[in-house]
């Protein structure tokens, strides 16, 4: 049974509660688009997703089919059961008014950014700042090298590339369809994604 | 006091035992040094914006803005305001890494087993960095929210090229590390063994935490003028300060 099932714009923010159990799709409908992502217990958002728990876990940085989402409390928050695209970025973190005056400079201060998405989207739901952690960036490429060089570069995924998660718990999920416009993350031109829930 | 720091420098200077935290204040431009003293060391590290302490270590914007997933001498440790909290001026040890975060009571269970209680080990007792951070956190009227993915002081982890995480051991005693604050720097440490470390026998080494007052940056400082992107993350924070001050506030 669908739930959720929209075609979500570049640029917006979009929140929903999955059910334990439920299946989040989100589709890549054009390729190359980054696609911030934080998850919360729902009913205790204190408890939220961990980067550094979920990439020390699995002792990998990406994402893909098997990965689970841990979070702050050591709990499963959500797995990964099918990707199409096979990497999806946990260190890079989210584009920000802030960060962007120091990577590209000051002229890019009042560009829209995922910091603002996810502070509109943590609104709703009565959460803050203090509730913002390093998210995940899916269908983002960032690969690391053994001297330690990270790099966003183009991204792999194809157009109706999809990675699909299971609830482990009731979640939060609250989404930035990233509008980053100085780098190659959303391919130069961020472009919608899909969003469906289904029982 | 360290060798090479004159006694009229030194602000504190403290010892954290083994599985212990720690937390203090650092002044912009005074430098908190930590030292591995038996090279047992590790400490997780996480830096606030004393004044405003919403703002706090990232290191998703450190490792981006910097392209550089290893801080070492002449690196920066970078807020989420695209400030500047501490700048690496010195370090003899082999880095910091900032991927694998800290320990937990989970990860510090599985690894070492469940014979770490108080009641079996008193004060000697397996502690881990979450549980040391909320309870830093918790003197400065902060708690969980506020914990974030922190710095590994004297730990390496190398990535391959399929993402691969591997723990490389890089300790010598004695080694140090210099981290200048670039403002008010509310600072939270702890000395538990790094998550990585593959090592089953529960070992964490002392700390030293030494405060002292160092020279201001100079327009060639190396941290400073390492790149374009530090140069706007220095111009940030003078920005800042400048408005700080002018409130009256310093």
């Amino acid at each position: 049974m669908s739930i959720v099932d929209v075609v979500h714009p570049p640029g917006e923010p979009w929140t929903g509660v999955v059910a334990r159990g439920q299946r989040l799709r989100l589709v890549d409908l054009e390729g190359t688009q980054a696609v911030d992502t934080l998850v919360y217990n729902a009913h205790d958002p204190a408890e939220r997703y961990s980067a550094a728990d979920t990439i020390r876990a699995q002792s990998n940085l990406f994402l893909t089919t098997g990965s689970r989402l841990l979070s702050s409390h050591g709990n499963p928050l959500m797995t990964v059961v099918e990707d199409s695209c096979g990497r999806h970025d946990t260190v890079g973190g989210a584009c920000s008014a802030e960060s962007n005056t120091c990577r590209f400079g000051h002229h890019t201060r009042f560009m829209h950014n995922c910091r603002d998405n996810f502070l509109v989207g943590l609104a709703r739901h009565g959460l803050s700042k203090r509730d913002l952690v390093p998210n995940i960036n899916f269908f983002m490429n960032v690969p690391v090298t053994p001297e330690g060089r990270l790099d966003i570069v183009d991204g792999i995924s194809k157009p109706g590339d999809h990675i699909d998660l299971v609830a482990d718990m009731d979640v939060l999920v609250v989404i930035s369809n990233c509008p980053q416009l100085n780098n190659p993350c959303n391919g130069w031109s961020p472009t919608p994604i899909g969003i469906h829930v289904t029982e | 006091m360290p060798d090479d720091l004159p006694d009229n420098l030194i602000l504190s200077d403290e010892t954290i035992p083994a599985g212990a935290y720690w937390t203090g204040v650092i002044p912009r431009w005074s430098t908190l040094r930590i030292t591995d003293v038996d090279g047992a060391g590790a400490a997780a590290l996480l830096a606030y914006n004393a004044e405003q302490p919403s703002e706090r270590y990232n290191a998703p914007d450190t490792t981006k803005v910097q392209n550089m997933v290893f801080l070492t001498e002449g690196w920066l440790l970078l807020s989420d305001l695209g400030r500047v909290l501490f700048s690496i001026t010195a370090d003899t040890s082999g880095g910091q890494e900032t991927l694998a975060g800290g320990t937990t009571p989970a990860t510090v269970v599985d690894r070492y087993g469940d014979g770490g209680t108080y009641l079996k080990r008193r004060n000697q007792r397996y502690s881990n960095d979450r549980d040391n951070f909320v309870a830093a956190l918790g003197r400065h009227g902060l708690d969980q929210r506020d914990i974030v993915p922190n710095v590994n002081l004297f730990a390496r982890v190398e990535v391959d090229d399929d993402g691969g995480m591997r723990f490389v051991e890089t300790r010598r005693a004695g080694c140090h590390v210099d981290l200048r604050a670039e403002m008010n720097v509310l600072a939270v440490l702890s000395a538990t063994p790094h998550v990585l470390d593959p090592s089953p026998v529960w070992r964490p080494g002392p700390l030293r935490a030494t405060v002292w007052r160092s020279p201001p940056p100079t327009a060639s400082d190396r941290c400073r003028t390492r790149s374009d992107e530090a140069r706007r993350a220095f111009d940030n924070t003078d920005a800042y300060w400048s408005r700080w001050q002018a409130r009256g506030a310093a």
